[in-house]
């Protein structure tokens, strides 16, 4: 962050300070959401380690080309926002609104996607619980990856759910033109969160459709 | 050819990057089973979180103390997983 040297309201000095508090915060949120997000990785290697034919026998009931394809979306969604978090910027205002509904639409369709997917693992009676019950038949460790399945995925949709809300939020001020280079701070925030959402769903890709 | 180089270049760049790592993931997982495609999809992995902490969410151009804070997350998973990984290996 470049020192701007504006003056802005109290408590901060500077415009430069009060990126530089912005950024802390935002990292500092986001240092949470690793741990958030890192107990459900512990307690998935805990169990990988112990059951490994088992998570491979999951993952393989997995739909590998969703899994990529939902990859490359959100891949696809970070970069518009990346392009968004530049255009506010530079004041490029009809760049800004395009790559907002961008990312906006790219994330909807992660989300329909892996609303679909659900659905077949319903249809395919891969829901832990009482009625779990997969072709070729039950194995109960099984049942352990469809549990952190579920939860590392739902955790992971409702931060997606999250920012969507955030970025049409975003998307509105925009519209009316009260996003620009004076205040750049809103869209670079959101961006942060919207790339640790990617970054999460990075580590998730591998460890939960491509293992063989 | 522009006297000024396009600002979107690096961010484009990076995306192409992050591409080329899902495809080549997704490609090696079809040749690699057990550890070593463990090993190699989380190398993947982490190569597409340095671009996107680097480029995407500009901590190259951040102060020592974001980047400090940007890795706490990181340490103190670490420790969790240290000490949960050192209970597991010394159970009886």
């Amino acid at each position: 962050m470049k020192a701007e040297g504006t003056r802005v309201e109290s408590p901060y000095v500077d415009a430069a300070q009060r990126a530089l508090a912005q950024q802390l915060g935002m990292w500092a949120f986001i240092a949470t959401e690793v741990l958030l997000f890192g107990g459900l990785f512990i307690a998935y290697a805990v169990y990988r380690v112990h059951y490994p034919d088992a998570f491979a026998d999951g993952s393989r009931r997995l739909d590998f080309w969703i899994g990529t394809i939902n990859t490359a979306v959100l891949l696809a969604s970070s970069l518009a926002m990346a392009i968004a978090d530049i255009a506010v910027r530079r004041d490029r205002r009809r760049l800004l609104s395009g790559c907002l509904a961008m990312t906006w639409l790219l994330g909807a369709l992660f989300l329909v996607l892996k609303g679909y997917e659900y659905h077949q693992k319903f249809v395919e009676h891969l829901i832990p619980g009482p009625h779990f019950a997969p072709a070729g038949g039950p194995a109960a460790p099984e049942q352990l990856f469809f549990v952190l399945y579920f939860a590392m995925t739902g955790l992971h949709a409702v931060h997606m759910v999250i920012g969507l809300g955030v970025i049409a939020w975003l998307f509105v001020l925009s519209r009316r033109g009260r996003l620009g280079p004076a205040s750049p701070g809103r869209v670079e925030l959101a961006g942060l969160y919207w790339h640790f959402v990617d970054c999460v769903w990075v580590f998730l890709y591998p460890l939960l459709y491509l293992i063989r | 050819m522009p006297s000024t180089p396009s600002p979107f270049r690096p961010v484009l760049l990076v995306f192409a990057g992050l591409m080329a790592a899902l495809m080549l993931s997704a490609a090696a997982s079809y040749g690699l089973s057990g550890t070593s495609g463990t090993v190699v999809s989380l190398f993947f992995a982490t190569v597409k979180l340095a671009l996107i902490f680097a480029f995407f969410m500009k901590l190259r151009e951040q102060a020592g103390l974001v980047r400090l804070f940007a890795m706490a997350g990181f340490f103190w998973l670490a420790i969790a997983g240290v000490l949960i990984a050192a209970d597991y290996a010394t159970r009886g």
